[in-house]
């Protein structure tokens, strides 16, 4: 028993460091394991601690198990009291203890002094155990972190390759802000020196990793990203692995640095490929040649097009192959981790070649491959398969092959087991249609639908829906399917679907008529959904005359189907079928006075819902007053809608996110051209989500003079009383605190009643990125919050914000911005929201002005003058004299100066009083270096100059801004009147 | 209604599990287990819900018994019947512990099918549950038809808890009252809370069927003679002193009309022990210790405290069982105390000081003194001082209460009042007594 739970401890803080390790290095690889330089005698040496350690394991209950614990730490303080001297040992004891109590569950405050001190022990275990306690238990902001970096610093000089792994493991386990900076360039140093163990080196490029995914703007990039290439060819496989993560996501950052990669990594790959399986060993994980490896080059490949080079290309396709070949090879053992490891790497395979998608053969191979899967036994490999089609699909040369397996696709679609799987079927299938497999699909998909999964009805529905329109050749069929939707998965169906089909039958003469008879059969059903209610009562009101003749579908028999679904339905819908009518009371004169009827009664002329109400008495007023002529105008059949994107494509965008499909649909968009003539929406228009459009809507009901009968939030007559958004009047652009942000990053731009807006914002040559935190000041939520930034030279990307933000609380948006060009206008951010009903806009200046762009240069006094000369010319220079509002510290202007973004330089002009700063600004195209000199006037009169380029725009800025530091020093205010002269001079170079 | 009843083990195994209702399914067991017993955070309410269903748990040293209901019961009731539940085991067994209870899990079974019926409690007295569950099982010789008749004319009969044809030599009776004093006080010696919650105890071995008359120093019927008898007896009335009483229960064999009208407790008495009322007070509390903290900080590294406690009853009364606890800070690494009476430790374990004083008299004073060494930690919270605590043990009643008379009247066997030799004794204990410090 005592033996079971020592080693149980052990294992456990043993897998806890490795697993850590391993978790945060995404080091799933066996070397993580098998080449772990620990080793558990030297880690826990003592039998005391063991014996120690089981006591606490076998402790009663949970009170037990508190006492037993007090006393401990009570001991262990008492040990650690300042007047004692503790040796090596008992240090590490009792540190490990602590640790042991921490991972018990208790919170431990002390001892981590003690165990800063173990990190300069020259003893492995002790060392170990220091670090261990410190990647566990010191937090990034604690006032250690000096002591530690400096005892990880003598570590990573030590050439002890153990105790250097030791530190690179500490660091990337806490990976905390201030270790990237501390570490950030001298661990590239080691990864690339070239006396380096190969541990060591394989611990340096994973540590290297872990700083950059947590902090990326600390890695300076240099000289040494191109040795980090090489590594590629390292002998040791470890290293190649550790290596090719790395540059994975270096590569992802910027391409073109690691652009010589992607030979190297085709070269090993190759390697691995072609060699036996027990050429690499250790690196033979059951029968299949380093698979980590052979996935993480593959990976990497995918960051790049398909190489120029013929022979490199040459030589990756017959990978590639080789790959695909020892797919349809028996397998070398039975053990499902050779499966599994095998298939990893064909799968990664696949994925490469639908991503350079240019070799038809490899890409019908690769499809013919996953038809395989698709009946396969294992669930994980079927899933896995479907989804790779779904990528196959999308490309013209393996679309056809693709199509192929719809038999088995659809069988899937009937008989998974797993709902996950039954998704990328439907998806696979939604990627598969075109014209000639459309109708069968849309079959396939609407008899599955009645049975499918709540979870993803919704989408199902959409799919159809956008097929069925896709693909339709005849539009009685699509009427048909998309009725059938109706009817068989009504609640899913939304707004957005049956929107769509009003729109194509009102802009289609030809199905009309069929359209109106088809919904009327539809309706006759005894219980049918609310959705088809809506169809029926909009295709009835603008088309029931086309029907009207036969006998069967009279006028009044029209009406009394309409009119005995009333009673079931919604408000809204209620709202329709009132329209409806009234289009009745102009189609067919003969049903006026059972209309009237309907209308006067109780129930509709004093109905509690206002809209309800107000339509009854309007509608019933229109009809006695009006004569048929104003009728027939008034209540005229509506006009064709604007062609523009499909609103269901937008919504299944939405939906998806930036998923598959949505970017499928695009690139097959860009590929085929018009698939289907007349019928196939190309975004032209932004997507719109309502029936009408509301701007459209206006506009032509405006033409036609009628009151738009349909949609119940934009009727003009029903404008007033609805509570329609009350129109915000176009806010005017605020400006009050953007001259305070020309010299500092950070603050608050913005402030009123309900929100307020922070910034921060950092700057790096042309690169900057803005966090914007918007501020709920209110208790309730705001809705449909929206924020845009406007703006042409500045290239920005923008993290989408979330709609909603609750009462109190704080949203965060970020900005990366990338300056093109020099710029003049400031970037506008308007941001809309809907406060307790009220829509509220509010349009700001954003803070982002040339001058963020500075890079500070320092020179000497006769750099200085010497290029102050050179730029004699008078576009080169900017002269404004003006009055400082109030008096001028020193301190103030120089700190004001700085914050300009230039470098302020002092004792270089020979007048002390003069302030001199010198700077570059760094746009995408140009560099622009500028010289600025501010002359302090004491007698009342100043000048300021700027020397410059032809660049107007630029002139112009820093023209303002100049203006703004004397703005910004009214801050500091006293009321005195001085007069200074500033002089700006800069040169323009191309990519000095 | 109680749906089910289970108890565990500290690990959270079942011992005994004994379900009453449909609703209460097996995995009932399982769910106060994973949410109560082994939560990470200790629950502190006794009562948890969880799915629909109340678990309502008392916990006896390491045992939990937990009775399950998902309909909304009486929780008042329901604790009411676990805490009578303890005492009917304590009564047959003894201590509530895992070993025991697994020793009697077929008298557990047995007890809880008699004082449990479809949920609802039955007769739980242990006077006459011993009658009929005995732990011997079988008797050696089968039991007339007669016993068994008067066992069913007893048990369903309008005094359920007393059989007839009780004989004794000596007729004696027991009275104990038993005090719990409850105390929080501020460092400057200001009651902020104070309360006692009493007993009392009675021990009764009577032949027959006697009726009994109880009689304490309620203010209510003090002051309804003082009216009555003003003129003759307004001297002595006004000498006693009474008590006022915020709210007491009853034993079930106490007659509730005859204390609504009159105010007057009769009762036939249940043979053997039982506790015949429970009550509270508020006002005019004796409290019979006074402890008066010092707490000083010297620098970071150091706390220096010392403790006065002042016994404030008569001399002639002996306390016994002191033991004050002194709360020390999270971060101590060494304690040196010193005291004068008594014997004073530093338990880690507990972090605590703890001193223990045998006895103390009336009217006396002593006190601690500790120097306490603090590690200087990098946790920035300042430590929360909880108040210090005490315990004792005083052979008065600290509500005041005293009892008047206890007569018995038997008319049938020829037996009087005085005959019955009756033993009265107080006990005053500390409940929770503390004082912030």
């Amino acid at each position: 028993m005592l033996n079971m739970t020592v080693i149980y401890f052990i294992s456990y803080l043993y897998l806890r460091t490795s697993l850590k390790l391993m978790f945060a290095f995404c080091l799933h690889s066996d070397e993580g394991l098998s080449k772990h330089p620990v080793s558990l005698e030297t880690l826990y040496p003592s039998i005391k601690i063991k014996v120690y350690f089981a006591l606490f394991i076998s402790g009663k209950s949970k009170e037990a198990e508190i006492k037993r614990i007090n006393k401990e730490l009570a001991n262990i303080r008492s040990k650690f009291k300042g007047d004692k001297a503790l040796d090596g040992y008992s240090k590490k004891k009792y540190v490990c203890k602590l640790l042991f109590i921490f991972l018990l569950g208790h919170d431990i405050d002390f001892g981590h002094m003690e165990a800063v001190n173990l990190l300069s022990s020259n003893k492995y275990t002790e060392k170990q155990i220091g670090y261990l306690f410190i990647s566990v238990l010191v937090n990034s902001n604690s006032d250690l972190i000096r002591l530690i970096n400096n005892a990880i610093k003598n570590d990573l000089s030590s050439r002890n390759p153990t105790f250097m792994n030791l530190a690179l493991h500490c660091i990337a386990n806490v990976g905390s802000r201030e270790m990237a900076e501390a570490f950030a360039a001298e661990v590239p140093r080691i990864l690339v020196a070239g006396d380096t163990m190969d541990s060591v080196k394989q611990s340096a490029a994973l540590c290297l990793l872990r700083l950059n995914r947590t902090s990326p703007d600390l890695i300076p990039m240099g000289e040494w990203t191109s040795r980090v290439v090489h590594l590629l060819n390292d002998q040791h496989l470890g290293v190649v692995t550790a290596a090719t993560s790395l540059i994975i996501t270096l590569a992802q950052k910027n391409p073109d640095d690691f652009k010589t990669s992607v030979s190297l990594a085709v070269a090993r790959l190759s390697r691995i490929v072609t060699s036996a399986s027990t050429d690499l060993q250790d690196y033979t994980y059951y029968f299949v040649a380093a698979p980590w490896l052979s996935v993480k080059l593959l990976r990497l490949l995918q960051c790049y097009p398909p190489p120029e080079d013929a022979a490199i290309r040459g030589r990756l396709t017959e990978c590639l192959e080789t790959i695909l070949n020892k797919a349809q090879e028996p397998p070398k053992s039975k053990k499902v981790q050779h499966s599994n490891a095998k298939n990893a790497v064909l799968f990664e395979a696949i994925s490469l070649i639908i991503h350079h998608d240019s070799e038809p053969t490899l890409l019908v191979r690769a499809c013919n491959q996953l038809g395989q899967f698709l009946q396969h036994r294992e669930t994980n490999l079927r899933y896995l398969a479907l989804e790779s089609m779904c990528m196959l699909a999308s490309s013209e040369f393996s679309h056809e092959a693709v199509k192929t397996h719809i038999e088995t696709v659809i069988n899937a679609l009937k008989t998974e087991r797993d709902v996950s799987v039954r998704q990328r079927a439907v998806d696979l299938l939604y990627a598969m249609c075109d014209r000639s497999n459309a109708k069968q699909i849309v079959a396939e998909m609407l008899s599955y639908l009645e049975t499918a999964d709540y979870s993803i009805r919704e989408e199902i529905v959409l799919k159809v829906a956008i097929l069925a329109e896709k693909y339709a050749v005849d539009y009685t069929w699509y009427v048909d399917t998309i009725l059938n939707l109706i009817r068989i998965a009504g609640d899913y169906v939304s707004e957005e679907v049956w929107y769509r089909v009003i729109q194509i039958v009102i802009n289609r003469d030809d199905v009309q008529g069929y359209a109106a008879k088809t919904v009327f059969e539809a309706l006759q059903a005894p219980a049918c959904h609310e959705n088809l209610v809506k169809v029926g009562g909009y295709i009835l009101g603008e088309f029931g005359n086309l029907i009207a003749g036969d006998p069967r579908s009279s006028p009044l028999i029209q009406f009394n189907l309409l009119h005995s679904k009333f009673h079931l339905c919604s408000v809204p819908t209620r709202a329709l079928l009132l329209s409806a009518y009234v289009k009745f009371i102009n189609l067919f004169p003969e049903v006026k006075g059972t209309i009237q009827e309907v209308l006067r009664a109780d129930s509709q002329l004093r109905n509690a819902d206002v809209e309800l109400q107000q339509r009854a008495v309007e509608y019933l007023r229109l009809s006695c007053i009006a004569s048929t002529d104003i009728l027939a105008t008034v209540l005229e059949e509506m006009p064709p809608f604007p062609e523009r994107e499909s609103s269901i494509l937008a919504k299944l965008k939405k939906k998806k996110g930036s998923g598959t499909v949505s970017d499928m649909e695009d690139s097959r968009k860009e590929r085929s051209t018009n698939v289907n003539g007349s019928n196939d929406h190309i975004v032209t228009t932004s997507p719109s989500s309502d029936l009408l459009g509301l701007g459209h809507t206006q506009a032509a009901a405006l033409n036609s003079a009628s009151p738009p009968v349909t949609s119940n939030a934009a009727s003009l007559l029903v404008d007033v009383f609805t509570e329609s958004l009350p129109v915000v009047p176009p806010t005017s652009i605020i400006e009050e605190n953007f001259s305070r942000f020309v010299c500092k990053n950070n603050g608050v731009l913005y402030e009123n009643q309900l929100l307020q807006i922070g910034l921060k914002s950092e700057f790096r040559q042309n690169l900057g990125r803005m966090y914007v935190f918007y501020g709920n000041k209110t208790t309730t939520q705001f809705l449909n919050f929206s924020a845009s930034l406007v703006c042409q030279d500045l290239n920005i990307h923008t993290t989408p914000a979330d709609p909603v933000v609750d009462g109190g609380a704080q949203l965060q948006q970020v900005f990366n911005i990338e300056c093109l060009l020099d710029f003049v206008e400031a970037p506008v951010l308007s941001v809309h929201f809907r406060y307790g009903g009220s829509m509220q806009n509010i349009s700001i200046r954003l803070p982002i002005t040339l001058n963020k762009f500075f890079q500070p240069t320092e020179m000497t006094s006769q750099e200085f003058f010497q290029r102050w000369k050179q730029l004699g010319a008078p576009q080169q220079e900017v002269q404004k004299i003006f009055k400082a509002k109030h008096s001028m510290d020193t301190e103030v202007t120089k700190a004001k100066i700085i914050g300009f973004g230039t470098a302020l330089l002092d004792g270089v002009d020979p007048n002390p009083s003069n302030f001199v700063g010198a700077g570059v600004i760094h746009t995408k195209t140009i560099q622009v270096g500028c010289l600025l000199r501010l002359e302090p006037n004491t007698q009342a009169q100043a000048s300021c100059s700027v020397k410059r380029t032809h660049i107007h725009a630029a002139l112009y800025t820093l023209m303002t801004i100049n203006c703004n530091i004397d703005y910004c020093s009214t801050d500091i205010s006293k009321g005195k009147i001085k007069i200074f002269k500033c002089i700006f001079k800069s040169q323009h170079s191309q990519n000095k | 209604m109680i749906g089910g009843l289970f108890i565990y083990n500290h690990k959270g195994e079942v011992l005994i599990s004994r379900v009453y209702r449909d609703d209460i399914g097996r995995n009932a067991v399982d769910a106060f287990r994973v949410n109560v017993i082994h939560a990470r955070q200790q629950v502190r309410s006794p009562v948890t819900n969880i799915a629909r269903t109340s678990f309502f748990h008392v916990k006896r040293s390491n045992i939990w018994l937990a009775a399950v209901t998902k309909q909304n019961v009486n929780a008042a009731m329901v604790f009411e019947f676990l805490y009578k539940m303890c005492d009917v085991m304590t009564a047959y067994f003894g201590k509530i512990s895992e070993e025991n209870i697994k020793n009697n899990f077929v008298l557990i079974y047995e007890l809880l099918d008699e004082i449990l019926d479809f949920g609802y409690p039955q007769n739980s007295e242990t006077g006459a549950l011993k009658t009929f569950i005995t732990q011997q099982g079988i008797k050696s010789q089968p039991q007339t038809k007669e016993e068994q008749s008067q066992i069913t004319s007893q048990v369903t009969g309008q005094i359920g808890w007393r059989r007839e044809g009780i004989k004794y030599r000596r007729n004696e009776l027991f009275l104990d009252v038993l005090e719990s004093v409850n105390l929080l006080m501020s460092p400057q010696g200001q009651v902020l809370s104070a309360h006692v919650s009493g007993r009392v105890v009675m021990k009764s071995y009577l032949s027959g069927m006697p009726e009994c008359k109880f009689g304490m120093n309620d203010k209510i019927v003090i002051d309804k003679q003082g009216k009555a008898g003003a003129s003759d007896e307004a001297g002595k009335s006004s000498g006693k002193q009474s008590i006022a009483i915020d709210d007491c229960t009853f034993h079930q064999c106490v007659r509730l009309s005859k204390f609504d009208s009159e105010r007057s407790i009769s009762f036939i008495p249940p043979d053997g022990e039982y506790e015949l009322m429970r009550y509270r007070t508020t006002k005019d509390i004796i409290l019979p210790f006074r402890v008066i903290p010092l707490v000083r900080e010297v620098g970071r590294t150091k706390l220096e405290v010392k403790v006065v406690i002042k016994s404030n009853f008569k001399p002639s009364l002996l306390a016994q069982k002191i033991e004050v606890r002194i709360p020390t800070p999270l971060n101590t690494s060494g304690v040196q105390v010193i005291c004068m009476k008594g014997k004073a430790k530093y338990k880690a374990s507990e972090n605590a000081i703890v001193w223990k004083i045998k006895r103390m008299a009336g009217m006396k004073e002593s006190q601690i003194s500790a120097e306490i060494e603090l590690l200087p930690t990098n946790d920035k919270k300042k430590w929360a001082r909880p108040p210090i605590s005490m315990n004792f043990e005083v052979p008065f009643a600290p509500s005041g209460l005293k009892v008047r008379y206890l007569k018995v009247f038997e008319s049938k066997l020829n037996y009087s009042d005085h005959d019955v030799i009756k033993w009265v004794r107080y006990i005053g204990r500390s409940g929770i007594y503390e004082t912030r410090c």
